[in-house]
């Protein structure tokens, strides 16, 4: 066979795909196990790093714990239940609710993860799952609220897909900024829902508001809205509990 | 019989002709890291020097990545170079490079879950580095594998370089730790809240971590001082026109 002739080019090419088709789809079948324990470790991690605050994670945040770690203390003293948009319980397994794919849903027919930490002092948060928009890209983030009183948050964690490095990356990087949200209130003295802000220009009250991150205003107003919006539908839910 | 022995002895001669480190490989290994660095000397690679550069960790793998890339792809193609169609050239480099960039990603996802987080798009991205197609081009094409082969090595290591050299500045001068170990002091409070206090809670007491150095900008200065530095030693980089 010419080596210029189309003949040729036809049989390198269909031969090539063939080869770099099997290779691929060999090595993706094969480490597609360990993928996905590798992601389910991590998605742990994220969710016990907004209990750092808290005394269980004092000597060892939950972001520094090793896989092995994780799904132990996921495996101790997690339960879970996931809810529907009327806060009532659904079956299921809230680990495996996808926030991405909840958000393509219309509002209804949505599901909400819940998870609850029993603490070793004997105290027990609820872990909710947010989720928004920042400056360039999605925003997500677990809010642990307190038990005992059903209003007290005990600590946020945040992640997100593309925000800058240095300013809004901070909400996920910036330990010091997260601590802020300890001990924000979600409920006014009356009884009402009231979400915590992220103020620019320092917060005035502490208990509803945290300080801004400087040069990233449009972030952390995303952060705000993500709150007032994510955590309020968990409240028919959080209502019942308080009871 | 004259004939078979006359070829044993060109064939003898041709092996001696190319051992396997003689001065011209090394020179292939050794040029892309000082005289012909892909970086700061072909402008190659610019962009995710700028990226992945703000923490030395992900920069090692990255460079380890490339490294891989560069010299697999380099000796699939040199292998091929006599069996490839030329009206297809590209997309057979592409495919390979491709291909072994899936490969290196898959592995990352499986060994470190968090590092492969960390560089997010950007291992994905050393498919459209210039880098790797360049050298594909430009030398694999055309020369024996072993030899593309060290080429893609050193090509690979003089991008690596670079990266880590600016990796380590950045993340000394802008977050305050190496390699992720805090060297002293806590976290850097002052951008939540720029008062005089925040500005206290540092690295070595008396300095603070400098934002800049985290932002791509800062990249770009780094990587234009090692220019700076290359060509002022080395005069016959410096092009007069």
């Amino acid at each position: 066979m010419q080596r210029n002739s189309t003949q040729y080019v036809l049989f390198f090419t269909m031969a090539m795909t063939v080869v770099v088709a099997v290779v691929l789809a060999g090595m993706y079948s094969s480490l597609k196990g360990i993928h996905t324990a590798n992601e389910r470790n991590y998605n742990k991690k994220q969710i016990l790093s907004s209990l750092n605050q808290t005394a269980d994670f004092a000597n060892k945040k939950a972001d520094k714990l090793s896989d092995d770690e994780a799904a132990q203390i996921f495996a101790d003293r997690v339960a879970s239940t996931i809810i529907d948009a009327y806060g009532q319980p659904v079956e299921g397994n809230a680990e495996d609710v996808n926030m991405e794919k909840e958000e393509k849903k219309p509002e209804t027919d949505r599901v909400y993860p819940v998870f609850k930490y029993n603490a070793t002092d004997g105290k027990s948060y609820y872990i909710l799952s947010v989720r928004g928009n920042g400056l360039w890209d999605k925003i997500w983030g677990w809010v642990a609220v307190e038990n005992n009183d059903v209003r007290t948050v005990a600590g946020a964690a945040f992640g997100h897909k593309g925000e800058t490095p240095g300013l809004g990356a901070e909400i996920a990087d910036n330990s010091g900024w997260k601590a802020k949200f300890t001990g924000t209130q979600l409920y006014t003295p009356d009884g009402k829902y009231k979400s915590v802000e992220v103020k620019k220009g320092g917060a005035q009250n502490k208990m509803y508001q945290v300080d801004g991150i400087a040069g990233a205003t449009v972030t952390a107003n995303g952060v705000s809205e993500m709150l007032d919006r994510g955590l309020a539908v968990y409240m028919p839910y959080m209502d019942e509990e308080r009871k | 019989m004259a004939a078979e022995a006359t070829a044993t002895q060109a064939a003898v001669e041709a092996v001696e002709k190319e051992p396997l480190f003689g001065k011209k490989e090394r020179k292939l290994l050794i040029d892309p890291l000082n005289d012909n660095n892909p970086i700061t000397v072909q402008v190659l690679g610019i962009c995710s020097a700028l990226a992945v550069t703000t923490l030395v960790v992900p920069s090692l793998v990255m460079a380890v990545a490339v490294v891989f890339v560069t010299a697999f792809a380099n000796l699939i193609i040199s292998l091929l170079r006599n069996a490839i169609p030329k009206q297809v050239r590209m997309i057979v480099q592409l495919v390979v490079i491709a291909t072994l960039v899936t490969v290196v990603e898959l592995t990352l996802k499986a060994l470190n879950f968090e590092v492969y987080k960390q560089l997010s798009v950007f291992i994905g991205l050393i498919i459209t580095n210039c880098i790797v197609m360049g050298r594909l081009e430009a030398f694999a094409m055309a020369n024996k594998p072993w030899r593309s082969f060290l080429d893609g090595v050193g090509n690979g290591l003089g991008y690596g370089a670079i990266l880590v050299a600016v990796a380590v500045v950045r993340e000394v001068f802008g977050k305050g730790s190496f390699a992720g170990i805090k060297l002293i002091g806590n976290t850097p409070e002052f951008l939540i809240n720029t008062t005089a206090a925040g500005w206290q809670s540092t690295v070595f007491g008396w300095y603070a971590p400098n934002n800049l150095m985290v932002l791509p900008a800062a990249a770009m200065f780094l990587i234009g001082i090692i220019i700076w530095i290359q060509r002022a030693r080395n005069p016959k980089l410096v092009d007069i026109s």
